[in-house]
């Protein structure tokens, strides 16, 4: 049984799909300039300068991030570099009170909901006000204030519990939904399937964005799937479905606030698809020369989703070149002095070792850091992060 | 107090939970209208409605990770895995979302609301995959509660807790005595605690361990066992993780020997870690060797089912050579 009507033919037919075509939505040239017969959203100059500043933000952090990390002063970064434009539209068509499921690489959301510089920081060193307790690797961040579950590493388990937040979003009956974020290696994982099939089945208002950046690692999307993308995938699930491109901060911004209205108006889960470029390595602890050449990058640089957004900016009058230059400095001032701060932090206290490992902590695990801090007592010198916490207690 | 089977104190159990709670939702492969392959969610769907216990399609990982997103959004699901031998496809949402939510989020985020129910156990002739007991996988998992009834009042009781403890807990339900224990069940809600053994019958001689379907095997044993003269303490661990090693230790603090049974398989299951911490903390007062009556490190067998399993006979053995020692 199936859920539509079915044809019938009366010899064999065989079909691959072949014959979709998804198109890419364009709005906004790489000069700044609309495509003929384009038409802007309604995005006023707060809002558009909000979403610029995300931008810029995210990539100073980033480029001052990466270059703390080969400093040796943090163990690990993740750059979105290039990606820009297709987390920040889409973050920005959504309520502020949406829930963002994210995968790793979509940090200029959460700079557009307001999170803080000294927050990034507490999270990427791990100190005491670090809201994770130091307990994850950097970029793992979380804020509950702004509606952004806390990152995880596995691949692609945040895209089932998106459908499962946006099902209680809808029983709750508040008009908000989720929207989750993840790469075109992810969408491989089983996990990507049963999400979409579950969201299509019980209508739940979820959008699943997909940031098609061309490589997971150094897999190329050629060795990832032999389909036209991620996007014809929606077909088999029966959901609505449209790609964009991703360094297009109009078209994203468009689509995804029209996507927004399909999920929470009528309960029609979304899958957008963004089409864009990881111009960044795929973290600091990878070296893209090894499968990638620099010209096939420097195509896509020309294509940088922040500069054709400021060209737009710029000729709309909304921006200009002192203003950006007055961005640029104080940012990188910003950025520089935070991190200075957030460095010289403590990290948390020991006890955070055991703490939230369940709502209170089991009377075996307590005789475990017992144990722990009657060994650091003995060895102080070897724990200098910890002795001082070791004192108190049994 | 109502005469019931297991089945139906688990489903008066969710229906005690869905009927205060409108947060309490039940779903899963079957669940629905035809109320679950065992019945365990009859009714539920034709008195709470499709929004709050309803079929899902035919994926474990997908009715899991649906499972911590909506626990994390504040309500309280309890998702059914048909099979405890299927569960294995969730296994990463579990072990790596489940358990670490609130630990990786520095309690940001939690999904405590979530409770995992899942018939396990040989018995019924269910060959390698509608037989296993995979508490011991679960019980490496910190962050996670894992709980197993004897009877349909420790499961009404043991499966409310669950529902409503603060932590995500795993509930293995003994398919093998669904309906064949039988037992007297008070109407309203009564929460056992988690965390807790239960000393069900008090002896000198020997401690015996175990849970789930096996306390009925235990039983049986210990009968013969008293026969000849033993007397046997009987526990009923009840929670696997995190366990009551305290009221075990203090058992055989009094009887010097112990015997722990499970369906499992011998290797890396849970009797291993009770044996270790029991012999740390009962060294000076250990009279023989503990012993551990379980299934073979096999697969679990169709027709030698039997053979395979840690019956009465076993365990009683088991029994008299600690005595003997």
């Amino acid at each position: 049984m199936t859920t539509t009507k079915p044809k019938v033919a009366y010899s064999p037919v065989f079909t691959d799909g072949g014959e979709f075509q998804i198109p890419t939505f364009k709005l906004l040239k790489q000069d700044g300039k609309l495509y003929k017969n384009a038409k802007a959203p309604d995005l006023d100059k707060d809002k558009a300068l909000r979403i610029y500043r995300a931008m810029v933000t995210t990539r100073i952090l980033d480029e001052r991030m990466l270059a703390a990390q080969r400093q040796g002063r943090l163990s690990f970064y993740m750059q979105c570099t290039g990606e820009e434009a297709a987390v920040v539209g889409s973050a920005a068509a959504l309520d502020d009170n949406d829930m963002i499921m994210a995968q790793y690489r979509e940090q200029a959301a959460l700079a557009y909901r307001g999170f803080t510089i000294d927050e990034f920081m507490n999270q990427l060193f791990g100190n005491e006000l670090d809201y994770g307790k130091g307990r994850q690797m950097p970029v793992h961040y979380g804020s509950k204030k702004l509606h952004y579950m806390t990152i995880s590493s596995p691949l692609a388990t945040q895209i089932p519990q998106a459908t499962g937040y946006a099902y209680g979003q809808k029983l709750a009956g508040k008009g908000h939904c989720t929207i989750t974020y993840f790469g075109e290696g992810a969408a491989s994982e089983g996990d990507f399937h049963a999400a979409l099939n579950m969201a299509a089945v019980h209508r739940v208002p979820v959008i699943f964005l997909c940031r098609n950046n061309g490589y997971a690692i150094s897999t190329p999307a050629t060795e990832q799937f032999a389909a036209d993308g991620v996007a014809p995938r929606a077909y088999g699930y029966k959901m609505d479905v449209i790609r964009v491109d991703g360094n297009d901060i109009l078209a994203m911004y468009e689509a995804t606030r029209q996507a927004r209205k399909l999920a929470v108006e009528h309960n029609r889960p979304v899958l957008i698809e963004a089409m864009s470029y990881r111009l960044a390595a795929h973290s600091s602890s990878d070296d893209p020369s090894g499968y990638r050449s620099k010209d096939e990058e420097a195509v896509w640089r020309e294509k940088d989703p922040i500069l054709r957004m400021r060209l737009w900016l710029e000729s709309k009058k909304w921006w200009s070149e002192s203003d950006e230059k007055k961005l640029q400095e104080s940012m990188r001032r910003e950025v520089l002095e935070t991190m200075k701060r957030a460095q010289k932090r403590p990290p948390p206290p020991l006890e955070t070792l055991v703490t939230d490992v369940y709502d209170e902590v089991p009377p075996a695990l307590a005789e475990q850091f017992d144990k722990l801090k009657a060994h650091i007592r003995q060895y102080p010198d070897e724990y200098p992060k910890s002795a001082e916490h070791a004192k108190g207690g049994a | 107090m109502t005469k019931m089977n297991m089945l139906q104190a688990i489903n008066n159990a969710l229906d005690t939970a869905m009927a205060a709670d409108e947060r309490v939702l039940c779903f899963g492969e079957d669940v629905g209208v035809f109320g679950g392959v065992f019945r365990a969610t009859s009714n539920l769907q034709q008195k709470y409605g499709k929004s709050r216990c309803f079929n899902t399609p035919l994926v474990e990982q997908g009715i899991i990770g649906f499972a911590n997103g909506l626990a994390a959004q504040g309500s309280v699901p309890v998702a059914e895995i048909q099979f405890a031998d299927y569960i294995f496809p969730a296994f990463d949402q579990i072990v790596n979302e489940s358990a670490k939510y609130r630990y990786r989020s520095g309690n940001l985020f939690d999904v405590g609301g979530l409770t995992i129910r899942s018939p396990y156990g040989g018995g019924i002739a269910g060959g390698l995959y509608h037989s296993q007991s995979p508490e011991a996988y679960f019980a490496h998992t910190p962050g996670l509660k894992v709980v197993v009834p004897r009877n349909p009042h420790q499961a009404k009781g043991l499966l409310l807790a669950a529902i409503h403890d603060p932590n995500p807990t795993l509930f293995f339900e003994p398919k093998r005595l669904y309906r064949a224990s039988v037992g007297e069940v008070p109407d309203g809600d009564y929460r056992l605690p988690l965390g807790e053994a239960e000393v069900i019958k008090e002896g000198t001689d020997i401690t015996v361990l175990g849970w789930g379907a096996q306390m009925e095997v235990i039983e049986q044993a210990v009968e013969r066992a008293e026969k000849d003269g033993i007397s046997c303490e009987v526990i009923d661990l009840r929670t696997i993780l995190p366990w009551d090693y305290e009221t075990v230790a203090n058992s055989v603090f009094k009887t010097g020997r112990l015997v722990v049974t499970h369906e499992a398989p011998l290797t890396g299951g849970f009797a291993g870690e009770i044996a270790a911490t029991i012999q740390e903390r009962c060294f000076l007062y250990l009279e023989s060797p503990i012993a551990r009556v379980t299934g073979l490190d096999t697969p679990f067998p169709l027709v030698l089912e039997k053979e395979h399993l840690p019956n009465h006979l076993k365990i009683y053995d088991a029994i008299r050579a600690s005595v003997e020692f």
